[in-house]
């Protein structure tokens, strides 16, 4: 199944009561349903998380009255947040126009980060790569289609390349530099930002946990315990914080989705 | 190690290598999202919300009309007013003027009337006294003659006939007042 786990069952073989740190078989899941190869637990989260986002949503913004109750006033909080804060900054008096597109990446990637902390379920789905590639992908495709839209297909990368207002030999260290950034480094830095914290959080959330469980409850020793209670109250600790990591992360891609539009949009910003 | 590396590549586990499977996933459920989320469900919210912006200026512009509304309804209720005031102010000094003129003519009158009423009143004095008078000298000449007559035709025997015949006629004389 698992290199590690096979591993690290081969070596517990020997000596049962051995520590072992959780690894990357924290992220490796069968088929739920035998046969069914790609029906596993993060393609089943990813699923549910759209549904939760599609439901809400609905609820929320299906039949909005003018004078907001219940449910509508907490997606109207979402909206006002993701308009305010991630919008208007940088794309202006584009915002309302690309709202539809940044209100569904901040939820979804809310809502996929928030599946590792919720109990049982506990597998942030934005740990998966492939499901932030998706999303940067998307936006990569969209910030240069819109940039060719509305710069020109020469327009957009000279202004890309080249910055007015620079002394010319810079524009020989400049040049490359800009392209590499905007074109291959800012998709992949996109989609790992959110992957690699998502990850991280989610070996930070298992190993402690795991430290508190092993040494508390299943190896109960007077030498051990003082760490296992260590473990425990930094799972909880680290379960806010990451709760935390996990509007951030979602709130950053979406800020960097509006500003890669921005900036496809308008030339200089 | 790099061994470790290749075995979990090949086992699809390096993290860093996407499944194709959850590729599709992740494509539909954006799609999903972006489609109800982004396409149906924002357009309905900004609409409200743009419909309540102006619910909320036009409220404002609403009381502001009202309000400048009920600021000319007061200042030409004032006017009114003040018109009004003046009006009664006129028709008082009017109605103080001419009562004042009526009075005027009343007192004219009147005093006229009483002048007629005692001018007439003396002329009737005058009248009767004149009639008295007549009336008199004619009685006294002929009491006079009358009384001569007597006093002649008696043949003034005595001074106690006289007497008697003087008397007499005073009486009749008293008589005839107190007959008549």
């Amino acid at each position: 199944m698992n290199t590690l786990t096979v591993l690290a069952s081969g070596a517990s073989g020997a000596s049962e009561d051995v520590f072992t740190p959780p690894g990357l078989e924290l992220f490796d899941y069968p088929p739920l349903i035998a046969g069914v190869s790609w029906f596993t637990k993060p393609v089943l989260l990813a699923l549910l998380s759209t549904l939760i986002v599609v439901i809400f949503c609905w609820s929320a913004f299906a039949k909005p009255k003018l004078v907001p109750r219940g449910v509508q006033n907490v997606g109207e909080m979402g909206y006002m947040f993701v308009r305010d804060q991630v919008a208007r900054p940088f794309l202006g008096k584009d915002a309302d126009r690309w709202m539809g597109l940044l209100l569904s990446i901040f939820f979804m990637v809310w809502i996929w980060n928030l599946m590792g902390v919720i109990p049982i379920i506990q597998f942030p789905v934005a740990s998966h790569i492939a499901f932030p590639i998706v999303l940067a992908i998307s936006i990569y495709v969209l910030k240069i289609y819109l940039g060719i839209k509305h710069q020109g297909p020469i327009g957009y990368f000279k202004n890309m390349m080249f910055p007015p207002g620079l002394p010319k030999p810079i524009y020989v260290l400049l040049a490359p530099i800009e392209f590499l950034s905007n074109l291959i480094i800012a998709p992949f830095t996109h989609a790992v930002r959110l992957f690699a914290n998502m990850f991280a959080g989610h070996i930070i959330l298992a190993f402690f946990s795991l430290v508190g469980f092993w040494f508390v409850f299943e190896h109960l020793t007077p030498l051990g315990v003082g760490l296992g209670v260590v473990g425990v109250v930094m799972t909880i600790a680290m379960t806010a914080f990451e709760m935390f990591i996990q509007f951030l992360q979602a709130f950053l891609f979406a800020m960097l989705a509006a500003m890669y539009i921005g900036n496809s949009l308008h030339a200089d910003h | 190690m790099n061994t470790a590396a290749t075995l979990l590549a090949a086992e699809g586990n390096n993290p860093l290598i996407p499944h194709a499977y959850e590729l599709v996933v992740g494509i539909f459920s954006f799609a999903v999202v972006l489609i109800v989320v982004g396409r149906i469900l924002t357009p309905r919210i900004q609409k409200t919300l743009a419909d309540r912006t102006d619910a909320i200026e036009g409220g404002i512009k609403k009381a502001e009309d009202a309000q400048a509304e009920a600021q000319s309804v007061l200042n030409q209720y004032r006017d009114k007013l003040q018109e009004a005031r003046q009006e009664a102010a006129r028709l008082r000094d009017e109605a103080r003027e001419q009562g004042a003129q009526i009075k005027a003519e009343f007192q004219e009158e009147a005093k006229a009337e009483a002048q007629r009423i005692i001018a007439a009143a003396h002329a009737q004095i005058e009248a009767d006294k004149q009639q008295a008078l007549t009336q008199l000298r004619a009685e006294i000449g002929r009491l006079s003659t009358d009384l001569a007559g007597r006093i002649v035709g008696e043949s003034l025997e005595d001074e106690a006939r006289q007497r008697r015949i003087v008397d007499r006629f005073l009486a009749e004389l008293e008589n005839d007042a107190a007959v008549r």
